[in-house]
C-alpha cells in the first residue's frame, strides 16, 4: 500500500497538534516516526488508522482517500503501546477478533479462523499458548499476541504505536531483528512511531523526525544521520557538543582549520556541532599535523567512565564541557584519567547558522 | 561432664533472645481490644437487628408468620414491590450504561454538569424526591389539572411510586460504571474498531465483558434500595391499603395497627430479600476477585 499524506492538520483545542504533515511513504517500505513527546507522531499514526480525523489535508491510501474509505476497506493493523489486548478473551480468541467479527458473508468457517489462528500463532513464536490469558503471558509474548491479532486481518499496511517501549533491554533488541525479518517476509507497509533515536535507526528503511507538529526531515538512517538539515535534527539523533563558531566568505572557522560550507549559514556567528565519537583526543605534546580541526591550547579531563569497548571522557576546554567517546586504547595510552591535559581535534563539524538553532 | 558442659555452653549463651515484632503487627492486648470492639460492634449493631427480626416475627408461631404473609394486603404489597423493582431495575440498568459509556468512553460540554447531576438523589432527602413529584404531577402540581382532565392518575397510583423509586435508584449503576470504565479507557474499543468491529459488536463482545461484575454489582445495589426505599414512595403512595402500598409501607401500617407479629413477618421477608442480594454479590466479588485476577493484563 502506497500513502501519501498531503498537508495533514489537526488541533486538540487551541493545540495545533499537527501542523501541515507532508508525507510519502512507499509500498513495503519500513517507516519510522521519529520525534520527542508531544511532537505529534501518534497523532499522526492514529489518523493513518483512522482513529482521528484531520481537519485539514487528506490521507491516500493507493490514490483513494483514507478518511472516506470504510474501515475494512483501509486495511489497516494496529499494535497499540500498550498492546489492548482483551483480557478476557483467551489468546486465540484475541487473535480470532477481527475474522469473527466480519458479517457472516465474509466470515470465514470456524475451522478455518482455527487454522489461520493457529498459524498466526506459530508465525508470532506463540504455537501452543493459544489456551492462555494475556494476564498469564510475558510483555514480549503479549505484544507479538498484539502482532498476531493485527496480522489477522490480513491488512496491507502495519501501525505500530511504541512497540518496543515497554519491553527491558535484551527482549527489545531480539523482537527488533525478529519484526524487521516478519516485515520482509509479508511485505506490508510498516509505520512505526518511537522517541528512541537508535530504535529508528537501526530498525526503519527511513525515518521522519517530528518536532511541534512538523517533520524536519524525512529520509535514510543514513542520510538524517550524517547530513541532518536542522540543528534540532542534529541534537535529537543522538549526543552532541555545540561550538561557537564564525563564517567568512563560506568558510567557517573552527579551531585550526576551515571547512567550506555549501548551502550553509550565511557569514556570520555560527554553531558547529561535533557527535562525541568524533572527538579525536592526543597527547598534550602532540605536534603532528592532522586533518581535523584542532581546538587552541588543551584541554582538562574531568571524568572517565567505561562503556564496554568504548570509553566516555568529559573534558573541560576554555570553559566549555566537551563530550569525547573513545576507544578503551585511546584512554590507556594517553593515560586519562581526571586532571590529566590533552589536545583535542575535531572531525566532521556540522555547521548551523545561529538563527537555526532552535533547540 | 559433657553434661555440665552443656549447661555451661547454654548459661553462657544466655537467654533466647525474643524476636522482634514485626513493624506492622500491634501487640496482642491491642490486637484482642480492636479486634473485639469491631466484633462487638458489629453483634449488635448488625446481627442483633436481624435476629430479631426474624425472632420477632416467629414469636406467634409459624402458623401467624405465614397468615400474615399470605393476606390479600400483604400479597399485594409484596406484588407492588416486586413490580416497582422490575420497572426500575432494567429502566435505571439502561440510564446507567448509557450514562456511564457516554461520559467515559467521550468528550462533550456538560459532562461535568452530568456528572453531578447523577449525584442527586444521592445528595437529596428522599422525602424532598417524594415532594417534587406530587408537585409535578399532583391534583395542585403544575401538570396535575391537565392530567386529571386527561384521565391519567400518577400521584397516589402506581405510576408515581415507580418515578419516585426510579428517581432515588437512578446513581447505583452509573455510580459503580463510570470509575470501572473511566479506569479501562478506550484503547481496548479502539482496538476492536480497527479490527473491523461495528459499534454493537464492540459493546457486546469488549466493553461488556469488561465491565460484567461491576455491573450486575451496581443492579444488585439498585435491585435492594428499589425493594427497601421507604421516603420517597411514601409521599407519593397515599398509602392506600392493597393498592398502593409497598412492602415497606405495609410494614409501617402493620405496626402502627399493632399487629407486631404481622409487621415483623412482612419485615423479615424484606430482610430475607436483602439478605439473598447481599449473598449474591458476596458469590460475585468471590467470582471477580479470582477471574479478575486471572484476566487482568496489566
Amino acid at each position: 500500500m502506497h500513502i501519501v499524506v498531503e498537508r495533514l492538520t489537526k488541533r486538540f483545542g487551541p493545540t495545533l497538534v499537527l501542523d501541515g504533515i507532508d508525507l510519502t511513504i512507499q509500498s513495503r517500505e519500513f517507516l519510522g516516526l521519529l520525534g520527542p513527546s508531544g511532537s505529534g507522531k501518534t497523532t499522526l499514526l492514529r489518523i493513518l488508522a483512522g482513529l482521528e480525523f484531520a481537519e485539514e489535508g487528506r490521507v491516500l491510501f493507493d490514490g483513494r482517500d483514507a478518511q472516506t474509505l470504510p474501515i475494512e476497506e483501509r486495511q489497516v493493523g494496529i499494535v497499540f503501546q500498550h498492546y489492548a489486548l482483551f483480557g478476557h478473551m483467551k489468546v486465540a480468541d484475541n487473535v480470532a477478533f477481527g475474522l469473527k467479527v466480519r458479517p457472516r458473508a465474509r466470515r470465514p468457517s470456524r475451522q478455518d479462523i482455527a487454522a489461520r489462528v493457529e498459524r498466526l500463532l506459530d508465525l508470532v513464536q506463540l504455537g501452543g499458548l493459544g489456551g492462555r490469558f494475556p494476564g498469564q503471558l510475558s510483555g514480549g509474548q503479549r505484544q507479538r499476541v498484539a502482532l498476531a491479532r493485527a496480522l489477522a486481518t490480513e491488512p496491507k499496511v502495519l501501525l505500530l504505536d511504541e512497540p518496543f517501549g515497554a519491553l527491558d533491554a535484551k527482549v527489545r533488541v531480539e523482537l527488533r531483528r525478529w519484526l524487521r525479518e516478519l516485515h520482509e517476509q509479508t511485505g506490508l507497509t510498516t509505520v512505526f512511531v518511537t522517541h528512541d533515536q537508535e530504535e529508528a535507526l537501526a530498525l526503519a528503511d527511513r525515518v521522519a523526525i517530528m518536532a511541534k507538529g512538523r517533520i524536519e526531515q524525512a529520509g535514510t538512517p543514513t542520510e538524517v544521520y550524517e547530513g541532518p538539515r536542522t540543528p534540532f535534527v542534529y541534537d535529537f539523533l543522538g549526543r552532541t557538543n555545540a561550538f561557537d563558531c564564525l563564517v567568512e566568505n563560506g568558510h567557517a572557522r573552527i579551531g585550526d582549520k576551515a571547512f567550506p560550507v555549501e548551502d550553509g549559514p550565511p557569514d556570520g556567528p555560527a554553531v558547529a556541532f561535533v557527535r562525541p565519537h568524533d572527538v579525536v583526543l592526543t597527547s598534550a605534546d602532540d605536534a603532528a599535523p592532522s586533518p581535523d580541526a584542532r581546538l587552541p591550547g588543551l584541554a582538562t579531563v574531568r571524568l572517565v567512565t567505561a562503556l564496554g569497548p568504548k570509553a566516555w571522557v568529559e573534558l573541560a576546554h576554555d570553559r566549555q564541557v566537551i563530550a569525547a567517546e573513545v576507544a578503551r586504547e585511546t584512554v590507556k595510552a594517553l593515560g586519562l584519567a581526571p586532571g590529566v591535559k590533552c589536545a583535542v581535534h575535531l572531525k566532521l563539524p556540522c555547521f548551523f547558522s545561529k538563527q537555526a538553532n532552535g533547540t | 561432664m559433657a553434661e555440665a558442659a552443656l549447661l555451661a555452653k547454654a548459661a553462657a549463651a544466655g537467654p533466647v533472645p525474643r524476636r522482634a515484632r514485626l513493624p506492622l503487627t500491634e501487640p496482642a492486648v491491642v490486637r484482642a481490644v480492636l479486634i473485639g470492639v469491631a466484633l462487638l460492634f458489629l453483634a449488635f449493631f448488625l446481627v442483633l437487628p436481624l435476629v430479631v427480626v426474624f425472632v420477632e416475627a416467629f414469636r406467634e408461631g409459624a402458623r401467624v408468620y405465614f397468615a400474615a404473609l399470605s393476606e390479600p394486603e400483604a400479597v399485594a404489597a409484596i406484588r407492588l414491590t416486586v413490580l416497582t423493582a422490575a420497572v426500575c431495575v432494567p429502566l435505571n440498568t439502561l440510564f446507567g450504561l448509557a450514562a456511564a459509556w457516554s461520559i467515559t468512553k467521550f468528550e462533550f460540554p456538560g459532562k461535568s454538569l452530568l456528572l453531578t447531576l447523577i449525584d442527586l438523589p444521592f445528595s437529596v432527602s428522599p422525602v424532598v424526591a417524594g415532594l417534587v413529584y406530587v408537585l409535578l404531577f399532583g391534583l395542585q402540581g403544575l401538570f396535575g389539572a391537565w392530567l386529571a382532565a386527561h384521565g391519567v392518575k400518577i400521584i397516589f397510583a402506581v405510576p408515581g411510586i415507580a418515578l419516585a423509586t426510579l428517581f432515588v435508584t437512578l446513581p447505583f449503576v452509573a455510580r459503580e460504571l463510570i470509575p470501572l470504565m473511566d479506569s479501562q479507557g478506550t484503547t481496548q474499543e479502539e482496538a476492536a474498531v480497527v479490527l473491523g468491529a461495528n459499534g454493537w459488536q464492540t459493546f457486546r463482545r469488549v466493553t461488556l465483558p469488561n465491565i460484567k461484575w461491576g455491573l450486575l454489582y451496581g443492579v444488585l445495589l439498585c435491585n435492594g434500595r428499589a425493594i427497601g426505599e421507604f421516603g420517597a414512595v411514601a409521599v407519593v403512595s397515599g398509602h392506600i391499603i392493597g393498592l398502593t402500598n409497598t412492602m415497606p409501607l405495609h410494614i409501617e401500617v402493620l405496626y402502627n395497627d399493632y399487629a407486631f407479629a404481622a409487621a415483623f413477618a412482612v419485615a423479615s421477608l424484606l430482610t430475607l430479600m436483602a439478605l439473598v442480594t447481599l449473598a449474591i454479590k458476596t458469590v460475585l466479588e468471590w467470582r471477580l476477585g479470582s477471574a479478575g485476577a486471572a484476566t487482568r493484563v496489566h
